[in-house]
C-alpha cells in the first residue's frame, strides 16, 4: 500500500484546499482542474502477492471549461461543499440525503445540479479517491443493505446485539462498520457463509442452518454492498474465520465472488480493507448440474451477454492461471446453461440446507 | 383482293401540302398550349421574353407591365395584355413578327437569346384566334417622334400568312418607344406553382436589372422592382462550330454557299477554322482547297465532313454568352426570395457539341424559406424560367447527383435536398438543347451536367462553409451559457467551502468562459451587422433584412473575357495601353446609355450591391 502520505490533513482542510486550488487556478486563467484517480479497469493492478486489485497512479483531468466534464466539476464542487458542511456541523448522513442536500435547479436555466442518486453516488467516490478520504470521513454512509445471523454477538452503536436471535429478518448490517462503531464479541462460528440473495439467505435461516453448521449467514442483497464487504474482512481477519461464497451460477455470480475474493474495478482503492483472497467459492458450480441431477427443466439459456461477461471474467488476470476456474467457466460456456440459486428448491424445498451445502461442505468442493 | 382499294393515283389526290400554321394548330401542346392553364402562361412568357431581348438588344433597361383581365360576360375568357419600352417594331415587320409562324431573326443566327425558334409569340396569337375567334392587338412605336401604329391581326392557317383587320394610328401614352401586344384567349387563371405568378418572379430573379409589374384580373397589383441598373452584356454573334455541326446541316451549307473555293467556305462559315486548318481539312479528304463548294459530290461532302470533324480546332468563342454574374445572381434572389445567406457560382464556359455554354448556379438559405420541405429548384435557360418537366431536365438530376450532406443539409439518396432552401440554376447558350419544342427541360449531355454539378458544388461548399459558422457560433454561444451557469454555481461552493468572497474567481472564470467561446459574439454580430467572414459569391441577411458587411463581397468570378484576336499587339512594356485597349473594346461594340457600364473592382460592386436603394 501507498504510504506516502505520512501526515493525514483533517477532512475539512482537504476540501478547503481543493476549493482555493480552483480559485489559483480560476485566477490565473487556465482551466480549472481537479485530477481523480481513474476508477476504471486500465487504472487497476493485480497485486499477485496480496492476492488483491489495486488501484493505479492513473488520474483523469476533470476540467471545468471542457463540456463533457464541466457539469461533472460543478458536481464535484457541490458535493465537497455538503461534504464540509455535513463535518463542520458534526453529523453523518445517508448519501441519498447528501444528494437532496445537493440538488437544485442552476440560477437561470431549468436544469438540475443532480437529476437521481445515480448521477452523485459516483461523484461522492470520486471525491473519496480525489481527497484520498474515506467514506465516513466525508460523513457519509450508505442505506443499510443486507443482513446476517448466526453464532455471534456483535456490539452495534453500544447495543449488543445477539445474531443468534433476530428473528426471520435477521440483524441489518450497517453501511460504516468500522471498530468504532462495530466490536465483536462471543463467536462460535467455524465459518462465514455469504448468500447472493435475500430469499435463498431465508430459506437457511427459516432451516436453521447456522444452528446446525455453526457459522454466520449474511447476504448483501446480490453485489454486496461496501457495509457487508467490510463486515466480512472484518470477521476474516480478526476472528480468523474461513468465508464461503455461495451465489448464482452465472456471469453475475462469478463476479460478486470476484469482488468479495479481489476487489473491485470502481473500488480498488478500498481494497486494503474489503478484498478477502482466502474467501472460498462453494457454488454454484456448472459441475453441479451433474453432481446434484439438477434437472434440465430449471437451467436457464445463457444470453448472448452473459456470454460475453463470461469470457471478459475469464480473462480477469486473477482468473487467468487458475485452471479450475477456467474450467469451471468453460463448462458454463459449453453447457450454454446457468442456474440460479432457487433452482435448488426443484430438488425440494429443503434441498440447500439438507443435502446441497452439507455435502459441499463435507467434500470441501469448493473453487479457489 | 378487294379491289377498290386506294390506288397510288388515287391516293395521290389526297396528299397535299401541311402548312405550318396547320400542322402547329393540331399539335399545339408541343408549344406549350395543351390547356387553358398552361396555356395563359406559354403566352405570357412568350411576350415578355420577346420583350427582354428586344429591350436588351436595343441596351434599354427593360420595364414590362403584364395585364390579365377577364373579358366581361365569358366564363373563361381573357385579355393578355404585355407592354415594354423596348425599342418598337417597324410597321411593315409587324404583321409577319406577329402573324406568321417561324419568322423571326433569332433562329438563322448563332447568338444567346431567350426566344430561339421565332414560333412562340404567334402561337400564342393563333391560340387565342383558335379559342376565341378574336384578333391579335399589336401597338408599337418605334420613333419617338411619330404615334404608335396599331395593329389588328388575323392569321391565315392554311396559308401560314398574317391578315391585316385593322391599320391605324393611336397614342402611345408615353413619350417613350415600345410594344404592346394583346392576346384574347381561352385561359384559365390560378397562382400558386406553375402559374404567371410565380414566372414573373422568377424572371424578375433571373434578370435584376428589368422592372416587372403585373395586374391580375382580380385587380390586385404586384410590383417586382429593378435591383440592378447594368445591363447584361451584350453577346455576340457567331458562326457555327465545326464540331457542333451534324452532317445534313454541313452538306445543305455547302450546297447554299456563295463561296467560289472550299478554303474561302471552311474560313467564313465557321468559327475557328483558319487558313491552315482548311487547307490541312481539304488534303486529309482529299479535295482541292480550290473546289467550287456547291459542286461537292456527296460522298466527297461526306469525307470531308469527317476529316473537319477529327481536325484539331479550338474550341468555340465564348465571348457570345452572357452569363447573370455572381453579383446579379446575387441580387435577383436577394430581393425577391427574402433568404438569410445566398451564394452564387459563376462556371468558366464550357463546350457541347461543338455549342459553347455556361452554368450558373446560386443558392438560397433560410430566412422565409419553408424550412421542412424539399429544396425548390428554379432553373433558367438563357435566364428564362423553366416551369415544367423538372425531373426530366439535366440541371435536376445534376441537384441529385450532389452530396448535399456534406454542405449540412439533409438530402436521402438520389434525391433533393430538404430544408429552407432555393436552387437556382442557369444554363447560358447559344443553342440551349431542350427535350421538347415547348422548352421545359434541359437535354440530359454529359458534359452539360457535369458543369451542373461542379457549379452545384462551389455553391454548396459556400453554403456549407456558412452553416458551419453560424453552428459553430451557435454552439459556442450554448456552451457559454452553461460555462456561465455552472460558474455561479462552483464560485458559491467556493465561498461556502473557503467563507472568501470568490468574486475575484467569478470574473476570472467568467473571462476565461468569454475567451473560449469567442465564436459565439460573432452569431449575436450575425445578426446585425457583420456577416461570419469573407467569402466571395456570397450574401448575408441581418434580421433586419440589410444584407451584411464585409462578408458579402460578390466579385465576378471571371476576369472579362478578352477577345485577343481582336486586340492590337502591346508594344513592349506599355502595360497601360493594354489594359486601357482592353477595357475600351467592350465599349466600342456596344451602344450602352450613359451610365451604364460596370466598374470591375470588387470595392465598387459592393458598394453598388449595398447602396442601391431600389432593393
Amino acid at each position: 500500500m501507498s504510504s506516502k502520505k505520512i501526515v493525514r490533513l483533517p477532512t475539512d482542510e482537504k476540501i478547503i484546499q481543493m476549493a482555493r486550488h480552483v480559485r489559483v487556478q480560476g485566477l490565473a486563467g487556465e482551466d480549472p482542474r481537479f485530477n481523480v484517480p481513474s476508477r476504471t479497469l486500465a487504472n487497476v493492478n493485480f497485486n499477485e502477492v496480496k492476492r488483491i486489485i489495486e488501484m493505479g497512479d492513473g488520474k483523469t483531468a476533470r476540467e471545468f471549461f471542457n463540456l463533457g466534464q464541466s457539469k461533472k466539476f460543478m458536481q464535484t464542487m457541490l458535493v465537497a461543499e455538503a461534504c464540509k458542511r455535513l463535518v463542520d456541523a458534526g453529523k453523518t448522513n445517508s448519501i441519498r440525503d447528501l444528494y437532496y442536500m445537493t440538488k437544485h435547479t442552476i440560477a437561470g436555466t431549468r436544469e438540475n445540479t443532480f437529476d437521481d442518486q445515480a448521477e452523485s453516488d459516483p461523484i461522492i467516490e470520486d471525491l473519496e479517491v480525489t481527497l484520498d478520504s474515506l467514506r465516513e470521513e466525508l460523513h457519509l454512509f450508505a442505506s443499510n443493505k443486507g443482513a446476517m445471523v448466526g453464532e455471534i454477538t456483535v456490539v452495534d452503536g453500544g447495543d449488543v446485539i445477539d445474531a443468534r436471535r433476530m428473528g426471520t429478518g435477521g440483524w441489518s448490517v450497517p453501511s460504516i462498520v468500522e471498530p468504532d462503531v462495530i466490536q465483536f464479541r462471543e463467536c462460535e462460528a467455524k465459518f462465514v457463509l455469504l448468500v447472493e440473495k435475500d430469499a435463498m439467505w431465508r430459506r437457511l435461516n427459516e432451516d436453521k442452518f447456522w444452528k446446525k453448521h455453526h457459522c454466520i449467514l449474511i447476504h448483501g442483497g446480490g453485489q454486496p454492498p461496501r457495509g457487508v464487504r467490510r463486515l466480512m474482512h472484518r470477521m476474516v481477519h480478526e476472528l480468523k474465520l474461513p468465508l464461503y461464497v455461495f451465489v448464482d451460477n452465472d456471469p453475475w455470480g462469478y463476479y460478486i465472488y470476484s469482488v468479495v475474493k479481489q476487489g473491485s474495478i470502481s473500488l480498488a482503492y478500498e481494497s486494503r480493507r474489503m478484498a478477502i483472497p482466502s474467501a472460498k467459492f462453494i457454488g454454484l458450480s456448472s459441475a453441479d448440474v451433474e453432481k446434484f441431477q439438477i434437472p434440465d427443466e430449471v437451467t436457464i439459456r445463457l444470453e448472448d451477454t452473459d456470454i460475453a461477461r463470461a469470457k471478459e471474467i475469464m480473462a480477469y488476470p486473477w482468473f487467468t492461471g487458475n485452471k479450475a476456474w477456467q474450467k469451471e467457466i468453460q463448462r458454463m460456456l459449453s453447457s450454454k446453461v446457468k442456474l440460479e440459486l432457487e433452482a435448488l428448491s426443484a430438488k425440494g424445498i429443503t434441498f440447500a440446507s439438507d443435502e446441497y451445502l452439507p455435502r459441499k461442505l463435507k467434500e470441501k468442493d469448493f473453487l479457489d | 383482293m378487294a379491289s377498290n382499294a386506294p390506288d397510288a393515283q388515287s391516293m395521290a389526290k389526297r396528299q397535299q401540302e401541311i402548312s405550318v400554321a396547320d400542322f402547329f394548330a393540331k399539335n399545339r401542346h408541343m408549344l406549350g398550349f395543351d390547356n387553358t392553364r398552361k396555356a395563359l402562361l406559354t403566352a405570357v412568357k412568350e411576350a415578355v421574353d420577346n420583350s427582354l431581348d428586344a429591350c436588351e438588344e436595343a441596351r434599354i433597361l427593360p420595364r414590362i407591365r403584364v395585364e390579365i383581365r377577364k373579358v366581361e360576360g365569358t366564363e373563361d375568357h381573357y385579355v393578355l395584355s404585355v407592354r415594354d419600352n423596348g425599342p418598337g417594331i417597324m410597321k411593315a415587320q409587324i404583321p409577319r413578327v406577329f402573324g406568321k409562324l417561324l419568322y423571326g431573326s433569332k433562329f438563322h443566327r448563332l447568338r444567346m437569346s431567350r426566344g430561339q425558334q421565332g414560333i412562340g409569340i404567334s402561337a400564342a396569337g393563333m391560340y387565342g384566334q383558335i379559342t376565341t375567334a378574336k384578333p391579335v392587338q399589336i401597338t408599337s412605336r418605334p420613333f419617338k417622334s411619330k404615334p404608335a401604329h396599331y395593329y389588328e391581326l388575323r392569321m391565315d392557317l392554311k396559308r401560314n400568312e398574317p391578315v391585316i383587320l385593322v391599320d391605324d394610328e393611336v397614342d402611345w401614352g408615353d413619350p417613350g418607344t415600345g410594344t404592346k401586344v394583346e392576346i384574347t384567349m381561352k385561359a384559365t387563371f390560378f397562382r400558386g406553382r406553375q402559374s404567371v405568378d410565380e414566372y414573373l418572379e422568377q424572371t424578375a430573379i433571373a434578370n435584376p436589372h428589368a422592372e416587372f409589374s403585373f395586374l391580375a384580373p382580380d385587380n390586385t397589383e404586384r410590383i417586382f422592382p429593378r435591383a440592378a441598373k447594368e445591363l447584361p452584356p451584350e453577346p455576340v454573334e457567331i458562326q457555327p462550330h465545326p464540331h457542333g455541326i451534324e452532317l445534313g446541316i454541313f452538306t445543305r451549307l455547302l450546297h447554299d454557299s456563295p463561296h467560289r473555293s472550299m478554303g474561302v467556305f471552311l474560313t467564313g462559315s465557321f468559327s475557328r477554322v483558319t487558313s491552315q486548318a482548311a487547307s490541312q481539312v481539304c488534303k486529309a479528304s482529299g479535295i482541292a482547297l480550290s473546289a467550287v463548294p456547291a459542286d461537292l459530290h456527296p460522298h466527297e461532302a461526306e469525307k470531308l465532313f469527317h476529316a473537319l470533324q477529327k481536325a484539331e480546332l479550338p474550341p468555340p468563342r465564348t465571348d457570345c454568352l452572357a452569363p447573370i454574374g455572381v453579383e446579379h445572381l446575387l441580387k435577383g434572389m436577394h430581393k425577391e426570395l427574402g433568404a438569410e445567406f445566398y451564394s452564387a457560382t459563376t462556371r468558366k464556359p464550357s463546350i457541347y457539341r461543338g455549342n459553347p455554354f455556361q452554368i450558373e448556379v446560386g443558392l438560397a438559405w433560410g430566412g422565409k424559406l419553408e424550412s421542412d420541405s424539399v429544396a425548390r429548384v428554379i432553373r433558367f435557360a438563357n435566364r428564362v424560367p423553366l416551369q415544367y418537366q423538372l425531373s426530366a431536365c439535366s440541371s435536376t438530376k445534376a441537384v441529385m447527383d450532389v452530396a448535399w450532406k456534406s454542405y449540412g443539409l439533409q438530402q436521402s439518396k438520389g434525391s433533393l435536398p430538404v430544408g429552407p432552401l432555393v436552387i437556382m440554376v442557369h444554363m447560358a447558350s447559344v443553342w440551349v438543347p431542350f427535350t421538347n419544342q415547348a422548352k421545359e427541360a434541359i437535354a440530359d449531355y454529359d458534359e452539360i451536367r457535369k458543369e451542373f454539378k461542379l457549379a452545384l458544388q462551389d455553391a454548396g461548399r459556400k453554403l456549407g462553409t456558412y452553416l458551419k459558422k453560424k453552428q459553430a457560433a451557435a454552439s459556442q454561444a450554448k456552451r457559454r451559457n452553461i460555462f456561465n451557469a455552472y460558474i455561479e454555481e462552483v464560485v458559491r461552493a467556493f465561498q461556502q467551502i473557503t467563507k472568501e468572497d470568490g468574486s475575484d474567481l467569478r470574473e476570472a472564470l467568467l473571462e476565461t468562459s468569454r475567451k473560449k467561446t469567442e465564436l459565439a459574439e460573432k452569431l449575436e454580430a450575425m445578426k446585425h451587422k457583420e456577416a461570419p467572414e469573407e467569402m466571395e459569391g456570397t450574401l448575408v441577411i441581418g434580421e433586419d433584412g440589410q444584407p451584411l458587411v464585409p462578408g458579402a463581397v460578390v466579385a465576378s468570378e471571371l476576369p472579362p473575357e478578352i477577345d485577343t484576336d481582336t486586340l492590337p499587339e502591346p508594344s513592349e512594356g506599355d502595360l497601360e495601353s493594354l489594359v486601357e485597349s482592353t477595357t475600351a473594346a467592350p465599349k466600342a461594340k456596344t451602344h450602352r446609355p450613359e451610365g451604364h457600364h460596370e466598374e470591375s473592382s470588387a470595392k465598387a460592386v459592393q458598394a453598388s450591391l449595398f447602396g442601391d436603394d431600389e432593393a
